[in-house]
Formats: C-alpha cells, sequence, structure tokens
C-alpha cells in the first residue's frame, strides 16, 4: 500500500474518503443536511464556537480527563507500559458527551427546537438527554426494544431527564433499527428537528463532524503523554462499533508514522459461528444511513443483524473514514469475543479498581492479547471510552457473573 | 424526440386521452414469488398505466410500516433482486406497453454491480429507476450510467426541494418527476389537495415532464383528487395494505388475494379516469 503523505485531508467537499463515505439520504433530508454542512462549516471557523464548547468542556464534562497510568494491569501482563485514557470519567460516563456538546451548540445555533438521536448502550441517549436538558430543548430518544431490555438503568436516567424514549421493535431491535426510526422522525419533521447523529457514521457532515468533536480525546493525550513520558505513545487502542471514541483517539495522531492504532471490534460469540458485529474484518463496502462503508450483509445486499454482548458495538456498520484507513491499512482491525471482553471486564475491576464499560473491555480484553509480546518499554494509550456501571445487570445475569 | 421510451409513449398517450395516469406500487415477492406474479400481471387489465416494482431492502428508511412489512415478507419468502429482475423479463414476455419503473434503495444494486445491474435491468425491460438513497449530489454513480444505459432515472422532489435546488434535482432526471407530496415516510399523513396543486405548479414552472405526485394517496378520492392537478398519481401503501389484510394466521395468502389488490387497483383507476373528464367538460 502506498503511504500517503497526510491521512487527515479527508473528506472532500462532498464527504467522500476515499470511495467511503457521501451523502445517501432521501431528497427530502437532502436539503437538511446541507443546511447542518453550512452551519457546521460556519461554527467551525467562528472562534466564538469553539469558546463556547471550550467552556462547557472544562466545566461540565470535566475536560481534560485524566490519562492514567494502569501500573497493577501493566504488571500483570508483563510487557507494554498501559495508559487509559479515562473517558470514563467524563460527565454522563462516557466519551459520548463531547460530541453531543459540540451538536447541541450547533442545533442552537441553527435555530432548531427539537432533538432526536438514536443510542444502542444508551451512552450516547443519555448525553443527549442531558444537553438537552441543559439548554431546554425537548428530546426524543430512539432505542431498540432489546437494548431498552439490557440497558435499563440508561433508560430510567433519559426519562429522569426529561426525554421520551421511543422503543423501536422492528428488524433486529437493536441500534441498526433506532438510526432507521430517527431517520423516519427526521423526514417527517423537517421544519424544527435536529437530528444528533451520535457516532462517526450517517451523511456528511456528520461523521467529520462527530470526529472533530471528538478529536479532543487525542489531543489531550497527545500533551499528557508528553509531559508523562517525554514522547509520543508506541500504541493507540480503542473499541470500535461505529467508531467515535476510536477515531477521537486516533485522528490527532494520524500523520505521526511511528504511532501503531488498533481498533478492536465485537466478535459477539466468534467471527466464525456468523453471530458478531466486526464488519470490518468480515463485511463488505455496501450503503447504509447515508453512507458508504463496511457492511454485516448478505450476497442480495440485505443488511446483517449484529450480535454482541455490548449494545454500543452491536451495529453492522462502521463510521466511513474507519473504512477508509483500514483499506489504506493505517489502523489495524482486530476483534475479541463477548467472551473475552467480560473476562477483561473483570479483571479490570479487580486489577484497577475500574469497571469498564462493555465496550471498551473489548479494548482491555486486546491489550491482555498483545502486552507481553509488545513488551517493556512500548508505550500503549487505551481509551477507556465509558464506564460499566450500565452493564451491572448483563454481567451479573452471566453464569459464574455473580462476585 | 428520436428513440421513445415506455414512459414516454404512455405519458403521450395519457395526454391524448385527456386524463391521468394511475402508478401502482407494489413490492416484488410480496407475499411470496407466486402470488407477486399474479398481482404484477393483472396490473395493467385493472387499470394501472404504470407499474412502481419495490426492490425489496431490509432497511427502508424512507418508509412507513406498510412497505417495511412488505419488504420483510417478501425477504421471507425468498426475494432477491436478481429474482425481482427475473420477474420484470415474464412481465415483459406478456407486455410490452406498460411502463416498468423499480423503486428502492441503493444497497442492493451496488452490491449487485451498477454495470451488471443496468444490463441486466435493461435486457429485462426495466424502463426507470427510482433510487430512494441516491440523491443528485451522488449522480455520477447510478443516475449517469442509467441513463447511458436507456434506462431512465427519476429523482424524487420534496417539499423540502426549494426553487434554487429544484434545477440540481431536475437536471437529470428523465422520463418523469416524481413529486412526494409530504415530509414524512410512505403510508403516513396526506397532504392538502391544495398544497399539491401549488407544488406541480411550481414544478412545471421547471420543467416539461409529466408530474407524478405520490406518498399519502389512499382512496379513489384521494386519487381522483390528485389526478385532477398532476400527470399521475402513486399508490402504494394501500395496496400492499390489502396484501396484508388477506394474510392468514401463518402469513400465507388467502384465496382472492390477488383479485382484492386488483379489485382496488380498479377503483383507484376509475376514481383518477374519472377526475380529468369532469375538467375537460368545462
Amino acid at each position: 500500500m502506498e503511504t500517503l503523505n497526510t491521512y487527515r485531508a479527508g473528506p472532500d467537499d462532498n464527504g467522500h474518503f476515499g470511495i467511503y463515505g457521501g451523502r445517501y439520504v432521501a431528497e427530502t433530508l437532502m436539503p437538511l443536511v446541507l443546511a447542518v454542512e453550512r452551519a457546521y462549516t460556519e461554527a467551525r471557523n467562528d472562534p466564538a464556537f469553539a469558546r463556547e464548547m471550550g467552556y462547557y468542556f472544562t466545566h461540565y464534562v470535566g475536560r481534560p480527563s485524566p490519562l492514567y497510568l494502569a501500573r497493577r494491569l501493566t504488571d500483570h501482563l508483563g510487557g507494554a507500559t498501559i495508559y487509559f485514557k479515562r473517558e470514563d470519567l467524563n460527565h454522563t460516563g462516557a466519551h459520548k458527551i463531547n460530541n453531543c456538546i459540540g451538536q447541541i451548540l450547533l442545533a442552537r445555533r441553527m435555530g432548531k427546537t427539537r432533538i432526536i438521536a438514536e443510542t444502542g448502550a444508551g451512552q450516547h441517549g443519555v448525553a443527549t438527554a442531558t444537553v438537552c436538558a441543559l439548554f431546554d430543548i425537548p428530546c426524543t430518544v430512539y432505542m431498540g426494544t432489546i437494548d431498552i431490555e439490557r440497558q435499563a438503568p440508561n433508560v430510567y436516567r433519559m426519562k429522569m431527564l426529561g426525554a421520551e424514549v421511543r422503543p423501536v421493535t422492528a428488524g433486529s431491535a437493536t441500534l441498526k433499527d433506532a438510526m432507521n426510526e430517527a431517520l423516519r422522525d427526521w423526514v417527517a419533521n423537517v421544519e424544527d428537528t435536529y437530528y444528533l447523529i451520535g457516532t462517526v457514521a450517517g451523511p456528511h457532515p456528520y461523521p467529520m463532524m462527530v470526529r472533530d468533536f471528538q478529536s479532543v480525546i487525542g489531543d489531550e493525550v497527545r500533551e499528557q503523554i508528553l509531559e508523562a513520558e517525554g514522547r509520543l505513545p508506541d500504541t493507540l487502542l480503542a473499541c470500535i462499533g461505529g467508531g467515535s471514541n476510536a477515531l477521537g483517539l486516533f485522528y490527532p495522531f494520524l500523520d505521526d508514522s511511528g504511532v501503531r492504532m488498533i481498533a478492536v471490534e465485537a466478535a459477539g460469540e466468534g467471527i466464525e459461528t456468523g453471530k458478531h458485529a466486526a464488519s470490518l474484518s468480515a463485511g463488505a463496502p455496501g450503503v447504509l444511513h447515508g453512507n458508504r462503508t463496511y457492511l454485516l450483509q448478505d450476497a442480495d445486499g440485505q443488511i446483517d443483524e449484529a450480535h454482541s454482548i455490548s449494545a454500543g458495538l452491536d451495529y453492522p456498520g462502521i463510521g466511513p473514514e474507519h473504512a477508509w484507513l483500514r483499506d489504506a491499512e493505517r489502523v489495524e482491525c482486530v476483534s475479541a469475543t463477548d467472551d473475552e471482553a467480560v473476562e477483561a471486564f473483570h479483571l479490570c475491576t479487580r486489577l484497577e479498581g475500574i469497571i469498564p464499560a462493555l465496550e471498551a473491555a473489548h479494548a482491555v480484553a486486546h491489550v491482555c492479547t498483545i502486552a507481553a509480546a509488545l513488551g517493556r518499554g512500548n508505550l500503549l494509550v487505551l481509551n477507556m471510552s465509558g464506564r460499566g456501571d450500565k452493564d451491572l445487570d448483563t454481567v451479573a445475569g452471566l453464569a459464574g457473573g455473580t462476585p | 424526440m428520436s428513440v421513445q421510451t415506455r414512459i414516454d409513449r404512455r405519458f403521450a398517450a395519457l395526454k391524448r386521452e385527456g386524463r391521468a395516469g394511475l402508478i401502482a406500487f407494489v413490492t416484488a415477492g410480496d407475499p411470496d414469488a407466486g402470488t407477486s406474479r399474479e398481482i404484477l400481471s393483472g396490473l395493467p387489465g385493472a387499470g394501472a398505466d404504470l407499474i412502481e416494482l419495490g426492490m425489496p431492502f431490509s432497511d427502508p428508511m424512507a418508509d412507513g410500516p406498510a412497505i417495511q412489512a412488505s419488504s420483510q415478507r417478501a425477504l421471507k419468502a425468498g426475494a432477491s433482486l436478481s429474482a425481482t429482475l427475473a420477474m420484470v423479463k415474464d412481465f415483459r414476455a406478456a407486455d410490452d406497453d406498460t411502463p416498468v419503473i423499480l423503486m428502492g434503495y441503493y444497497n442492493p444494486i451496488y452490491v449487485y454491480g451498477v454495470d451488471a445491474f443496468l444490463g441486466d435491468a435493461k435486457a429485462a425491460g426495466v424502463d426507470g429507476l427510482i433510487v430512494v438513497d441516491m440523491p443528485p449530489e451522488e449522480e455520477d454513480e447510478l443516475c449517469l450510467p442509467a441513463i447511458e444505459a436507456g434506462v431512465s432515472f427519476i429523482f424524487l422532489t420534496a417539499p423540502t426541494t426549494d426553487d434554487a435546488r429544484l434545477p440540481r434535482v431536475l437536471e437529470h432526471t428523465s422520463g418523469f418527476v416524481y413529486y412526494v407530496s409530504i415530509t414524512g415516510i410512505t403510508g403516513t399523513k396526506s397532504a392538502a389537495i391544495g398544497d399539491v396543486r401549488a407544488a406541480v405548479e411550481r414544478l412545471r414552472r421547471h420543467t416539461e415532464l409529466p408530474v407524478a405526485v405520490g406518498f399519502g394517496i389512499k382512496t379513489p378520492g384521494q386519487a381522483a383528487a390528485v389526478a385532477a392537478v398532476a400527470d399521475a398519481a402513486v399508490v402504494g401503501s394501500a395496496l400492499v395494505d390489502t396484501v396484508a389484510d388477506n394474510l392468514d394466521e401463518a402469513g400465507k395468502p388467502r384465496p382472492g388475494l390477488a383479485a382484492a389488490v386488483l379489485a382496488l387497483v380498479g377503483d383507484l383507476a376509475r376514481g383518477v379516469r374519472g377526475a380529468r373528464m369532469k375538467g375537460a367538460a368545462q
């Protein structure tokens, strides 16, 4: 593969990252999508917008989030020096709030008076409901009934925050179907409604915009690791469903050729079983939800259902920039199974006193796999993208899950 | 025009008759291949002037519950894009006049391969394509190759398509213009007829092409009202709802399912045909 001068130039004016991305939406939505793009282009060039975001990042989210040396996990694995980027310590307990702050401020600039969102694990739904409470804007969150069942604490949280949670029974009743319903809502409520997408997917400009809002993660890591170790990390590692926490960590380092990047997909019950959510590892290019990207699909182009113990990774697609970075071989794609993630969930909890979200536990699982081989002196940063309180019911429900 | 397409010929004939057309939408393979073929072959005789044949997709984002369910039924019964093309081919062997427009979403076409699909569609006798998630911004990918292959590409226009954007959408639309009369998904709310009239007049200021109006037209009365102001009325959800109403508890078609769908097409066609007669007599 030829090496590019920069991996940070995308997307082009039409939202393409190579063959990926784009704006594959119905005509009714197209003018809205173009309006979001215009508003975002204006906002990103407005220092007042950056100042406003910075204010809420510092005083509301609690940024910067710490970069924590996980000494006991490092000793236990006997190899790479492992740092956690503590996005789990953000207000609302995950990286999702970074993007929500950015988009709610944009929605306000656009004069929108109603917010809709989709959610899988409920972290994005909670973050959206939170910023809507903060700015007193009505909020409707679409969530698959399967996810409502396995993420009950987050459903309760959203309702307390004043959001309406609309259950989605169509299809597999998970994240993909919630996104379909949110798009249908948007088509029917074009005048007043802003669609606050939770990951680096959807039609342009969403993948770019969400990446920009999440890049605060990698920007902080760069400063923090230089401060702590005097050099850049050797390895970056993040779990990947839609891909917003991974891209937020990776993006600022894409042109640092010495930094290896690894994205960990959800292998569910094992890729060979067909019950997984590993679209980069086992999918093929296709068009869904407004963009071209890797999808889990059959030979007729029908979208397959994804499977993962982690609701946040249970999506048959992936952000288009990740698809491009995979083809360019800038980011390596690996996977961890449900069982490996649960084992890592317990290990991290017992060794570090940090209960990771099941999503982030996939990243921890892969660190367990490679830390020894990377060897001492390898500086590794893992994005601890969320906390696991929401997953206690799921884990307790497993055989042998009770402590 | 040197070579007229079936779509052009049909709209020219409607114009001579002084009436608007009925476009019937059904999903290919719903509720199963055999019944679906029976419905398709009966549509012209029942009064459908043009046929929109839905290409089933697992995630029809712009469709309401009725068409979502019809897609699911078809896929469950084994529908695929190649089966849809085979259906058109067989239909075309018996009917060389009624235009068939395939309607659906891009991913199955993309996975089939655009060039292979266009070649096979043309050979099967497909006249046009409506691909919901293919806006003019992505026209290089399917719209322009379709026109090159001799298949019309019909873009949707919506209430949100303003005068500044309309020329862009109309630039490569061929055959006719499809106006989505509501901001919403299929089979839900219906537009006020005054709004439809104003919208069609706006479109006619921008194009000479016939204007078809769809989304939210369910009854013969609504079809007649739209036919009085547009060149064609599209009815879809009401027809696939009739399919759903004629399934047994196991989801199998009851005897007379196809006849029930075609009877509704007949009622709709009478509504459409009656609409402009009054106007013509004035």
